[in-house]
């Protein structure tokens, strides 16, 4: 689980300083939390189960096949569209083109990055696919990722990092919930013996 | 609304009801919301179903609320032993969108319509008729089913609260 943890902190690690950069403004982010959490909990981390997030999605395919989720709250959402691209939302009901496609580029730059460094440290291939938004219940959005392990049982393995802006204004999470074949190659991939 | 009879069915977890009650699933996305109702009896059962089929289980322990072929025939067991009567039982569902557009792997990606077919094929099985039903779409749903009057409300984040 520890050697998890240091593959969420290095891929978050990228991600934290992508953002950072692109905001020009000092990111913080704890420490990631990998557990096995049943399915019921895991959308408690945001929130719980009806809490309304934005995610972006991609599915995460090669060697390690798994699925990453990038989920920022409305508010942190509103922040960054207004510090990155100058837009105030007007009608967070109805987002427009506009927002939306800035919303899952920066989704998109991140997740990009925090795979990038999980595959460099690894040395697995994992590349992402065309990256999805949607704004929807955190229950709704997240049980899409656990289908995979729905087959094996009632708990799946999240690797969950949390960053902040400086000013706390500005929160995100990144989810990975690899599918349950692809942990025995990451853990090979690390030279460390499945548990 | 404060309401202290609240029965919570969670993500692949079934549960019933008898008299009042009202049994409540949140943040359904794929995932397909069915209730059972016997009117007469008032005796109301509701499953929060994940997968179409237990063929495709590798668990070592089934758990049998997961599955629309598993959940369904033990929701029926478990509201005949409060009274119901199969004969009598009408359904409803909610749930069975598709959250993302582009997700790869075009199995999952149809996850949810087929829930919403498995769950029908069940239906079929066990001759209990499907009164009402609100599924598809790419939006998530919370749903809540009161015993003592067979409504079924249906509350999403783009379309509001729906009545069934």
């Amino acid at each position: 689980m520890d050697v998890l943890k240091e593959v969420g902190n290095i891929g978050a690690g990228h991600a934290a300083t992508a953002l950072s950069k692109l905001l020009d403004k000092p990111v913080d982010m704890l420490v990631p939390k990998v557990r096995m959490v049943p399915f019921e909990e895991i959308a408690d981390s945001v929130g719980g189960s009806e809490q309304i997030v934005i995610a972006i999605f991609l599915r995460v395919v090669g060697e390690t096949p798994g699925n990453l989720f990038f989920i920022l709250t409305q508010d942190s959402a509103k922040r960054l569209l207004k510090n990155l691209v100058g837009l105030d939302v007007v009608d967070e009901e109805n987002y427009s083109e506009m927002e939306l496609s800035a919303l899952s580029e920066i989704g998109n730059i991140l997740a990009g990055s925090y795979l990038t460094s999980l595959a460099d440290f690894t040395n697995l291939n994992m590349s992402p696919t065309v990256p999805s938004l949607a704004i929807d219940m955190a229950g709704a959005i997240l049980s899409y990722g656990l289908l995979q392990f729905g087959q094996m049982g009632d708990q799946a393995l999240l690797i969950d990092t949390k960053f902040l802006e400086g000013n706390d204004a500005v929160e995100g999470h990144f989810f990975l919930i690899p599918d349950p074949e692809s942990f025995e190659k990451i853990f090979i991939a690390l030279g460390v013996h499945t548990p | 609304m404060i309401q202290d009879n609240l029965i919570k069915v969670g993500m692949a977890d079934l549960n019933v009801a008898h008299m009042t009650g009202v049994l409540k699933t949140t943040g359904l996305g794929s995932c397909v919301g069915l209730t059972l109702y016997d009117a007469r009896a008032k005796v109301a059962g509701m499953a929060h179903v994940m997968l179409p089929s237990s063929d495709i289980a590798r668990e070592g322990t089934l758990n049998i609320a997961k599955y629309a072929d598993t959940a369904i025939p033990e929701l029926i067991r478990r509201m005949v032993g409060l009274g119901a009567v199969k004969s009598r039982m009408e359904a409803k569902m909610a749930g069975g969108a598709q959250m993302f557009a582009f997700a790869g792997n075009n199995d999952t990606m149809r996850i949810g319509p087929r829930n919403v077919e498995s769950c029908k094929d069940q239906l079929k099985a066990y001759s209990i008729p499907l009164i009402a039903e609100d599924t598809g779409a790419n939006y998530g749903r919370t749903i809540e089913f009161d015993c003592e009057t067979g409504i079924l409300v249906i509350r999403s984040v783009q379309q509001g609260v729906k009545e069934l």
